[in-house]
């Protein structure tokens, strides 16, 4: 955003005006209904309250003061923003989500927290830093898909628990209780057809209210600081801090390809096909939705919110300075063994050696990396169907079981690789750059 | 008789139309049987089947967007010329000069809003297992869908030949440089060599073969151009028509056996 700090607040203050009426209207709907559909009397004067301090709120931004973030705090959250703060914090968060899952989705909880966390984002709005990504027309449609998927997941996981408790008491799913058929005129294509209509009618809004991107023509000489790839790219864009691009670039992204049309062939449990469940699908479902909601998902708002100029992490309230700097000095594996390890220099072919000499140096060099690798993707997987997954072997045999063990160690070997290189600065567990091939 | 019955009992609407407004339940069944559009759905389906908790119509809506994105695109067509000379300014003027100011805007939108309503609609299919037996290979072609919806996104994000679109596609495919074997800069490119000379180089490898050049220039926005507007909405239609007949055939909507 452009200007000077008065008139971004006062642009900022009117949008948060509209904001917080917006988020009182949504409460006072929910008292309405609540007192007069569900006669819960109690719980209705808790969102009518709720909707006057929100309207408190509205105008006290509409008079040109919209509350904020206290100003140590946006340094304190600045300055715990990190690689491993955020990574480390989603999967907590998404783990007690999870864990919690009965507590969270009761209606009034998760109620609570879409306030909580529209109110948060009003407050952040506020700092000038937060809304200049925040509201960048690319970055937009991010922000929706968070919340789309924090209510999709809901949704899902309400009907999950609520199918499970049935399990228990021995009943069927909920979905079975809707086995009547009904007429596909009118009942399905009039939805169908509202369904569009006010689909148009949010694009037609959309495309006025928000201008589609056009930055100065193309320039093959001026690179931008930070480049960044469409937003549905950024995670692998994560990936490259992490590996070469022949990795995270390619193989990774064929391996998640593959590996996504896998799943039906390498799931061999019966239960769960047409109706939500977690607990009779925990292993499938724990796997999907780390590999979704955490490695892909996750990565993309970091991606996208966090990662500035030169690809450094910034706070989401701070400045994106290009002259950040930040000391880089990562270590090879073989480094690691040789020169540390045994107070030597790198293993290197005599001048003058053949093809032949040199690669054998070379592999000498790279031994216990390439020893580290083969014992992962080689020996991991028959002690995996030996001890933890035995049951997992005997039903899904020999190629099946193969398949997914694999599937599963690239999967695992980010987060693995990024815990390397947060603990011990681990650049490559093998490097050989003379062929292009780092790992 | 009113207006509207006027217009229904006429020549020309029954001439369209193979059957009266469906008021009844068997006309109600037949101009399911009988209308090309509506054939694509059954004549009666179980109502957890049309539950908008359990589809969360995302399926449908993705299929809306890619309507939305094709008649938006054809209309944009119209105004745009894929060369160095024009791309730029004939976005330019299409905020500026043409009418209906929002059709790049609608097209854009709908872009984005397409890739997150086929992430949740896979989300949606696979929390219920419905990509268990019998619908594994629809899963499969759902798969390929996905990939194609983001290179529609991919091949169109050049089209306005800003900084914001070069750069982002050449940070995108920088890395076919370094595919094994094919790229010049990927592991074991080496191997790929006839007497010495290498066969894959910087005017030969894999990020060639995609951009049409060795960085993106001309060439490039000319191929970006033919793959979004003609290539994946051919190859996307296709295996929609597939996608939607494997529903069918598959029982339908899944369901608790
Ligand atoms: C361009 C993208 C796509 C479109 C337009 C599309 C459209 C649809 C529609 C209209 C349905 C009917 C049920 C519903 O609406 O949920 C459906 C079902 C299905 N889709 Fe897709 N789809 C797309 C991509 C995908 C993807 C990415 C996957 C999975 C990776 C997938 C897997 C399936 C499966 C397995 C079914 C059957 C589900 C059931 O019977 O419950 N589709 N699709």
């Amino acid at each position: 955003m452009h200007g000077s700090p008065e008139e971004f607040r006062a642009g900022i203050s009117g949008f948060l005006g509209g904001y917080y009426l917006f988020l009182a209207a949504m409460n006072s709907v929910l008292a309405f209904h609540l007192w007069h559909n569900k006669h819960k009397v109690a719980q209705a004067c808790v969102w009518v309250v709720v909707t006057f301090v929100l309207v408190a709120i509205a105008s006290a931004a509409m008079g040109g003061s919209p509350p904020g973030l206290p100003a140590w705090l946006r340094d304190d959250v600045n300055a715990a923003t990190g690689p491993v703060v955020y990574s480390v914090g989603t999967t907590a968060l998404l783990a007690v989500l999870y864990l919690g899952r009965r507590f969270f989705v009761r209606p009034m909880v998760a109620w609570s927290g879409l306030n909580l966390a529209l109110v948060a984002m009003g407050f952040s709005m506020v700092d000038e830093n937060f809304a200049s990504i925040v509201t960048k027309p690319d970055n937009v449609p991010i922000v929706g898909l968070v919340f789309l998927l924090g209510f999709f997941t809901w949704l899902a996981t309400s009907q999950a628990v609520e199918n499970d408790d049935r399990a228990k008491q021995g009943l069927p799913p909920k979905e079975k209780l809707d086995n009547e058929k009904v007429l596909v005129w009118p009942d399905l294509v009039y939805t169908e057809l509202i369904c569009m209509i006010a689909l148009t009618a949010f694009l037609i809004v959309w495309g006025i209210a928000l201008q589609a991107p056009l930055e100065a023509p193309a320039s093959s000489v001026k690179t931008p600081n930070p480049s960044k790839a469409p937003w549905y790219f950024l995670g692998l864009q994560e990936m490259l801090v992490y590996y070469d691009p022949w990795m995270a670039g390619v193989v990774l992204p064929s391996l998640i390809i593959f590996g996504l049309m896998a799943i039906p062939f390498i799931d061999f449990n019966k239960k769960g096909n047409g109706y939500f469940t977690i607990e009779q699908r925990k292993f499938s479902y724990l796997i999907f939705q780390f590999g979704f909601l955490e490695m892909w998902v996750t990565l993309i708002i970091l991606g996208t919110f966090f990662r500035g100029p030169n690809w450094n992490i910034f706070g989401p309230f701070e400045y994106w300075d290009p002259h950040k700097v930040l000391a880089l000095n990562n270590v090879d594996l073989s480094q690691y063994f040789w020169v540390k390890g045994m107070g030597r220099g790198l293993p290197k072919a005599p001048p003058g050696s053949g093809l032949g000499t040199e690669l054998l140096w070379i592999a000498l060099r790279e031994g216990p990396g390439i020893l580290l690798l083969l014992g992962y993707f080689l020996a991991l997987p028959p002690l995996m169907a030996t001890t933890v997954f035995r049951k997992f072997f005997v039903k899904m045999g020999f190629i099946r079981f193969m398949l997914m063990s694999n599937l599963l160690l690239f999967m695992a070997a980010l987060p693995l690789k990024m815990a390397l290189r947060w603990t011990l600065n681990l650049k490559y567990i093998v490097s050989i750059p003379e062929y292009f091939l780092n790992f | 008789m009113s207006i509207g019955e006027m217009i229904r009992e006429s020549q020309v609407w029954k001439s369209i139309f193979r059957h009266p407004m469906p008021q009844d339940r068997r006309n109600r069944i037949v101009v399911m049987l009988t209308n090309f559009f509506l054939h694509l759905h059954p004549v009666s389906i179980k109502k957890q089947g049309i539950a908008l908790s359990y589809t969360w119509c995302m399926g449908g809506v993705t299929f809306f967007l890619f309507l939305v994105e094709t008649v938006t695109g054809v209309l944009l067509m119209f105004y745009y010329r894929p060369t160095l000379e024009w791309a730029y300014n004939d976005i330019l003027s299409l905020r500026d000069v043409t009418s209906l100011g929002i059709l790049r805007e609608l097209h854009r939108w709908g872009a984005h809003a397409m890739v997150i309503t086929v992430w949740l609609h896979m989300y949606r299919v696979f929390l219920t297992g419905s990509y268990k037996p019998p619908r594994e290979f629809n899963w499969v072609i759902g798969v390929i869908l996905l990939l194609l919806t983001l290179l529609l996104s991919f091949t169109g994000y050049l089209l306005p030949w800003d900084q914001l679109a070069i750069w982002a596609i050449t940070v995108g495919s920088n890395m076919a440089r370094a595919t094994p074997i094919l790229g010049h800069e990927g592991p074991g490119q080496q191997l790929l060599n006839i007497q010495g000379i290498d066969m894959i180089t910087n005017a030969s490898d894999a990020r060639f073969a995609l951009l049409g050049a060795r960085f993106v220039g001309e060439e490039t926005l000319n191929r970006f151009y033919i793959l979004h507007c003609i290539a994946i909405p051919l190859a996307v239609s296709l295996l929609l028509a597939i996608h939607f007949w494997r529903v069918r055939k598959d029982g339908g909507i899944s369901g608790p056996l």
